[in-house]
């Protein structure tokens, strides 16, 4: 009778974590941790030794302390006497807000430029093609600050605006003014408007000195510091809400009117109905409160009143569009080169009209494919947008990782913070589409 | 009735071809297929070319119609006001005239501009056994030469520098291959990276010194502070170009490899620095990055640049070749298994060749990118053309000059990028295999 025996233990030997495949990956990740943590702890270790050499905590403490500088153009309440924080917040706003604009702008110029490239028509389409590659082969930031050069040498100065033989004009009807500091438009103002509700209690009111003053317990002194801190226009919430409830009775109509459809065949026309629950309301609403324009107005040495678009915006935001624009536009018409040539003649053969072909069979397909590096182009104006330094846009590079950084001498804590808000942002958005593309992925088999 | 054989009713003889209508060939069919086909292209034609002429009407005078000789703004503008009266425009290029020489080398001594000359000619000689085949085999000693050579002719100083450089390589090279030869093969390894870094950090100061002081060979030195110009943004690009390639495929390969902490790594290093803007780097280099090194090391400004643009450039890079390499259908790498090759033989021979192809265009927009983004370091008060411009503005004589100066520099960017990208485009057609 024979006894099954286990075969002989191979015996471990050292040499086996390099040479057996079983044990050798694990050693070179081992090596690599350890490679990385060394390397870390090395570089760790010298930003401490340095930092205490040179007597400067890792702290974020300053973030706390008035910051004592100005932002020209602040799309929250902020003085020199707010917090550095407060100044890195409104960058950020800065940041975003010219990302929005620059991403709405460009998109437009990028789908009409790409659309026009793909255009029958010979002249029409090299010019697209010399647009796109014009625009691409040149550095960003010198269509930025060429852009700003251009308009505060050649637009006219505030002053050439007045007396009786002023040698400029303001624009459609006296309400535009261009100037070389930048374009003034009329604002909307309410004369009976609502007026805006402090989030938290101002700080100039009785309620929030008696807030803080009245008070030992921590908790109400901390909730005192952000008195003020935000307001919202109450205004704007109810014009906006009776838009959006307009929007949505529109929506229904329009489910209404596909119904009748599926019911008889025949599809009511609706678009007055809709039209009118969308504008009638806003209008009566925009009467109620008492909506005029407030024009811009040439007061001393500049103009007073009205909205005032910075050239350094100004010149940032086109500069960006322009240039994002070009690489939209290749990838519109690689979106739409990519839908393969049945799908069009497919559509013609179920007699769909060539205009109606277009929206209803190729842009959907497209759209898969122009998506994901749409948004990357996105987040490239948005990490392009950190060059408003060199035009003097106070964005975040140029509040936090400019003013801030020199003034409190902190270039650890202010370069670490910065490049934290852009890796939020960034990466925030890239969940976001991987998400998306995960859901409209084509489906195989 | 009878036939006579001769009349017949078929013909028996093709008719010769007709010529198309006159309306459908030459120009004319051409103008209208492509220009005038329907009411609406009609209209968009004479539109555009109506544009184009009043655009073209504006610049060409402006542009051919410069003055050139004129040492500053005022002169320029009064020389003008002399001859083409009040109203017409024309271009001031008195300034790229004076100052073409600072825009191409910034403060680079002029009697050593032949230095970087010739190191751009030798960077074209190292290069051109890889871009053309069929070129000599001695013409690689040159490639291997260029690293060591091109610095010191940049920067000068003691010749000792990189020939010492040199000898670590050769120490590692010689170290690995006899302990290869007496153990194993991957103690060689280790032992020949250790070798040369001993002597990189610790023999080679000392020893140049020495040689230096015995035998002083050397050329002219010249600081980092006076590169500029476009000299600079090629310098730049080209160590960023050449240094992020192989970066970004090691980086690739991380991050699609199996091994869970390597691919930890590399995505953590590549979204990190996708996800933050070059300037941010750029201040790293500038500010930031002195102290993450031990206390006292000074470290040149152009250098840290070089490094922050080329991890920056890397971490693109890596995207793009993980791209190439998820197109590549799964059955090569399968067919690379069964013929038995190691995850190396595989990559070199089979995988990376292909995957490569196809990540050209991306990896010539990445190199497009980063020569676009070396203006950047105009921003922390290096002087490339950019910072250059700015220089030039702020002069008395050329105070307010715009379009000829960022005309200029437009113009030369323009011309590296296009030719870059047609470049791509051709070298796409030259490697196409497919059917």
């Amino acid at each position: 009778m024979t006894t099954l025996t286990d075969p002989p233990k191979a015996s471990f030997r050292l040499s086996m974590l390099l040479y057996d495949t079983r044990y050798r990956s694990t050693t070179i990740q081992v090596i690599a941790l350890m490679g990385f943590m060394l390397g870390a702890a090395w570089l760790i270790n010298n930003v401490a030794v340095n930092l205490a050499a040179a007597g400067k905590p890792f702290t974020f403490g300053f973030l706390k302390d008035s910051s004592g500088y100005d932002i020209n153009q602040t799309l929250i309440e902020y003085s020199s006497q707010s917090s550095h924080l407060r100044a890195a917040v409104v960058g950020l706003m800065n940041t975003l807000l010219v990302a929005v604009m620059g991403c709405i702008l460009a998109t437009f110029l990028g789908v009409f430029i790409g659309v026009l490239r793909l255009s029958t028509n010979w002249v029409i389409s090299r010019l697209a093609a010399i647009y796109v590659e014009g625009f691409r082969n040149v550095p960003v930031l010198l269509w930025i600050v060429l852009i700003m050069a251009a308009m505060s040498h050649s637009a006219p100065q505030p002053k050439d605006f007045r007396g009786d033989n002023a040698t400029a004009h303001m624009q459609i009807f006296d309400s535009v003014a261009i100037t070389n500091r930048g374009i003034y438009f009329p604002e909307p103002l309410f004369s009976s408007g609502l007026g805006d509700v402090a989030m938290f209690p101002d700080k100039s009111t009785a309620a929030c000195e008696a807030y803080a003053a009245n008070s030992d317990d921590a908790k109400v002194i901390k909730l005192a510091k952000t008195c003020g801190s935000f307001q919202i226009s109450l205004d704007l919430i109810a014009i906006g809400s009776v838009l959006i409830a307009g929007l949505m009775i529109s929506k229904l109509i329009t489910l209404r009117a596909a119904q009748i459809q599926a019911d008889t065949g025949v599809r009511p026309t609706v678009w007055y109905l809709q039209l009118g629950v969308v504008v009638i309301p806003t209008l009566i609403t925009l009467w109620i409160l008492g909506f005029y324009l407030g024009y811009p107005e040439l007061k001393g040495f500049n103009f007073k009143g009205g909205i005032h678009l910075r050239s350094s915006l100004l010149a940032l935001w086109i500069a960006l569009s322009l240039y994002t624009a070009a690489f939209i536009a290749e990838i519109v018409r690689a979106g739409i080169m990519a839908i393969s040539k049945g799908q069009s003649e497919a559509a013609s053969a179920l007699g769909i009209r060539p205009s109606r072909t277009m929206s209803l069979v190729i842009l959907p397909q497209a759209m898969r494919v122009i998506f994901p590096p749409l948004i990357s182009q996105y987040l490239n104006l948005t990490k392009n947008s950190s060059l408003a330094i060199a035009v003097g846009y106070m964005d975040v590079t140029g509040t936090l990782g400019g003013i801030t950084l020199n003034q409190t001498g902190r270039e650890m804590e202010t370069i670490l913070l910065l490049m934290a808000c852009y890796l939020v942002i960034s990466l925030t958005v890239s969940t976001i589409m991987n998400a998306y593309n995960e859901r409209t992925k084509l489906k195989e088999r | 009735m009878t036939m006579t054989s001769d009349q017949s009713y078929v013909r028996t003889e093709m008719l010769s071809e007709k010529a198309p209508p006159v309306t459908n060939i030459g120009i004319i069919g051409w103008m209208r297929t492509n220009l005038f086909s329907s009411p609406l292209n009609i209209f968009l034609s004479l539109l555009a070319i109506y544009a184009i002429y009043s655009v073209l009407a504006g610049l060409l005078p402006w542009i051919f119609g410069g003055i050139w000789n004129s040492s500053s703004l005022n002169e320029c503008r009064a020389k003008l006001l002399e001859i083409h009266g009040e109203s017409t425009n024309r271009a001031c290029w008195g300034v790229i005239r004076e100052r073409f020489w600072q825009l191409m080398y910034g403060f680079y001594p002029e009697h050593l501009y032949w230095r970087p000359n010739l190191a751009l000619i030798m960077l074209f000689a190292a290069i051109a056994p890889v871009l053309f085949n069929g070129l000599p085999k001695k013409m690689l000693l040159i490639s291997v030469a260029f690293p060591f050579v091109a610095p010191w002719l940049l920067w000068g100083g003691t010749i000792w520098v990189p020939v010492l450089a040199f000898m670590g390589f050769v120490i590692g090279f010689l170290v690995h291959k006899f302990v290869a030869k007496a153990m194993s093969s991957l103690l060689g390894i280790i032992l020949g990276v250790l070798a040369a870094i001993v002597w990189w950090l610790f023999i080679m100061g000392p020893l140049g010194n020495t040689l230096a002081s015995i035998l002083p060979l050397g050329i002219e030195a010249v600081e980092s502070r006076k590169f500029g110009g476009f000299m600079l943004a090629i310098l730049l690009g080209i160590t960023g170009i050449g240094l992020s390639f192989p970066l970004g495929v090691v980086l690739a390969l991380g991050r699609l490899s199996d091994l869970m902490i390597v691919k930890a790594l590399c995505v953590g290093f590549i979204e990190f620095i996708r996800g933050v803007p070059l300037i941010t780097l750029l201040f790293v280099a500038s500010v930031l990055l002195n102290y993450f090194l031990p206390k006292g090391t000074e470290f040149d400004i152009i250098l840290r640049v070089m490094i922050m643009i080329t991890i920056f450039a890397a971490a693109y890079m890596a995207e793009v070749i993980r791209g190439g390499l998820a197109a590549l259908p799964k059955g090569q790498y399968e067919a690379a298994d069964a013929l038995g090759l190691d995850y190396w033989q595989a990559q070199r021979l089979i995988i990376m060749p292909q995957a490569l192809k196809i990540s050209i265009p991306g990896i010539v927009s990445t190199f497009i990118g980063l020569f676009k983004d070396t203006t950047l370091v105009s921003i922390i008060a290096l002087l490339d053309p950019l910072g250059w411009a700015k220089l030039i503005q702020a002069n008395a004589e050329w105070n307010g000059i715009i379009w000829e100066l960022y005309g200029f520099i437009a113009f030369v960017f323009f011309i590296f990028c296009f030719s870059m990208s047609r470049y791509s485009m051709y070298l796409e057609r030259k490697l196409q295999t497919g059917h």
